[in-house]
């Protein structure tokens, strides 16, 4: 039998960290994207976009994110594609995370007073100019602080992707526990490496808040 | 062509019953434990000792950037290498607990930091001791005004117990993998169980922002 030492231990964490951080790099930007085009479709389209995407938010927000990520990984292989953990969990991730990002961000559009948009107007701008010169600078100030804190909860989530199989942090805590026998120790050290990776985040998004507010004060 | 057999999962309906059940039970027990962490952890921030204030900061910011399935394998798996043994339902409801805890302490804090220095100040001029001010002037109204990211937070908790299936808690997520186990509708179990979490966290939303301030913490005159 193998014996496992504390750096052993460690050594495969961090080897494993890096598919936690690739898996949230992939779901952050995807999302991103899925959700910036999301918002401006809401933005620009009629009010039954808005429904639509209302209860796109609505779904995403009211389930959990485990059954999101069966479903992908059941749904997409019944459509005859054969899925990796990888695929399902990018998929899940990114659909998540751009529901949640599309929230976030609508709400800082709306804090742009609507003054600014009918001056925009009132300067001959087409739409996409209204958006692009005037609120979007305004709103995207606004939405980097929520933003880079919803980007915790991406890094979270990406822990759950080890039960379809994915092989991150999570997954390899599990597996080394069940290999060494040692699991307080392992999943401790688990859930520091998820602390590392996640307090400093939340602290440059508490600090980005911070400043925030003493602009507009 | 994709054939649908959703029949074959509502066949089962008393293990989806049970499952829902459970889900909800946990949740039940859970949330009152867990805000009353919330409270004397808002407590010891406001009132308690630095040494204290530091303590409750550690415990929150841990769980807070933590995520919940790995507090819950650490509870189950990690925990009885210590020599407590714990049943699935327990390890859950104490990971439910602590993380419901931590997150209402930080939500409570910003209600509690939203009082103004003077509601403190004339109900201590009232000769109220330092314990009653805080449970009778300063926390209704931050309960109050924090009440619909409370709200929030507790569904979160609810739709996390689907996690909870992962250490055979028999919840709604686990009732639906038994289920595909069974008949092999994978993804129709999978998307009967996802239409009962939704439907449970708007029901749960709207009756926890109606009976909040109902029963909870007074009339809607205050604040």
């Amino acid at each position: 039998m193998i014996e496992f030492t504390l750096w052993d231990i460690l050594r495969n964490l961090a080897l494993a960290l890096r598919w936690t951080v690739a898996l949230s790099l992939i779901a952050f930007i995807g999302g991103g994207l899925v959700g910036a085009t999301l918002l401006c479709l809401r933005l620009g389209l009629g009010r039954k976009t808005q429904h639509v995407i209302g209860a796109y938010v609505g779904v995403f927000q009211g389930t959990p994110l485990l059954m999101q990520l069966f479903l992908a990984y059941f749904g997409v292989s019944l459509l005859g594609i054969d899925v990796s953990a990888w695929t399902a969990a990018s998929l899940a991730l990114t659909l998540y995370t751009s529901a949640y990002l599309v929230e976030i961000w609508r709400g800082c559009v709306e804090a742009v007073p609507r003054g600014q948009w009918e001056a925009a107007r009132s300067l001959a701008m087409s739409f996409g100019e209204q958006l692009r010169h005037v609120i979007l600078p305004q709103a995207a100030r606004l939405a980097i602080a929520p933003t880079v804190g919803f980007l915790v909860q991406v890094i979270k989530g990406t822990a759950l992707a080890s039960v379809i199989g994915f092989v991150e942090l999570t997954k390899a805590g599990g597996m080394i526990a069940n290999a060494s026998f040692k699991p307080f120790l392992v999943f401790g050290c688990v859930a520091l490496f998820y602390f590392a990776l996640c307090f400093p985040v939340s602290l440059a998004a508490q600090h980005l808040e911070r400043k925030q507010h003493g602009r507009t004060a | 062509m994709i054939e649908f057999d959703f029949g074959a999962v509502l066949a089962e309906w008393p293990l989806l019953l049970r499952g829902l059940a459970w889900t909800v039970g946990l949740t039940v027990i859970a949330v009152p434990l867990g805000l009353l962490i919330a409270t004397l952890g808002a407590w010891a921030r406001a009132c308690g000792s630095t040494a204290l204030r530091r303590g409750v900061g550690v415990y929150v910011e841990l769980l807070r950037n933590t995520p919940f399935i790995v507090q819950l394998f650490f509870v189950f798996f990690g925990l009885p290498a210590l020599g407590v043994k714990l049943s699935p339902e327990a390890a859950s409801l104490i990971a439910m607990t602590l993380n419901l805890g931590a997150y209402g302490t930080e939500i409570l804090r910003a209600g509690i930091q939203a009082a103004p220095k003077g509601q403190w100040e004339a109900a201590q001029s009232l000769a109220l001791s330092q314990t009653q001010v805080f449970t009778r002037v300063i926390l209704p109204p931050a309960f109050k005004r924090v009440w619909p990211a409370m709200t929030s937070q507790i569904v979160i908790v609810m739709l996390g117990t689907a996690v909870c299936g992962q250490i055979s808690t028999e919840e709604l997520s686990y009732a639906a993998n038994l289920i595909h186990s069974r008949n092999f509708r994978a993804f129709e179990a999978t998307f009967v169980a996802l239409a009962i979490y939704l439907a449970l966290s708007l029901i749960t939303r709207r009756f926890l922002l109606w009976a909040g301030p109902k029963w909870f913490f007074g009339g809607g005159r205050r604040s």
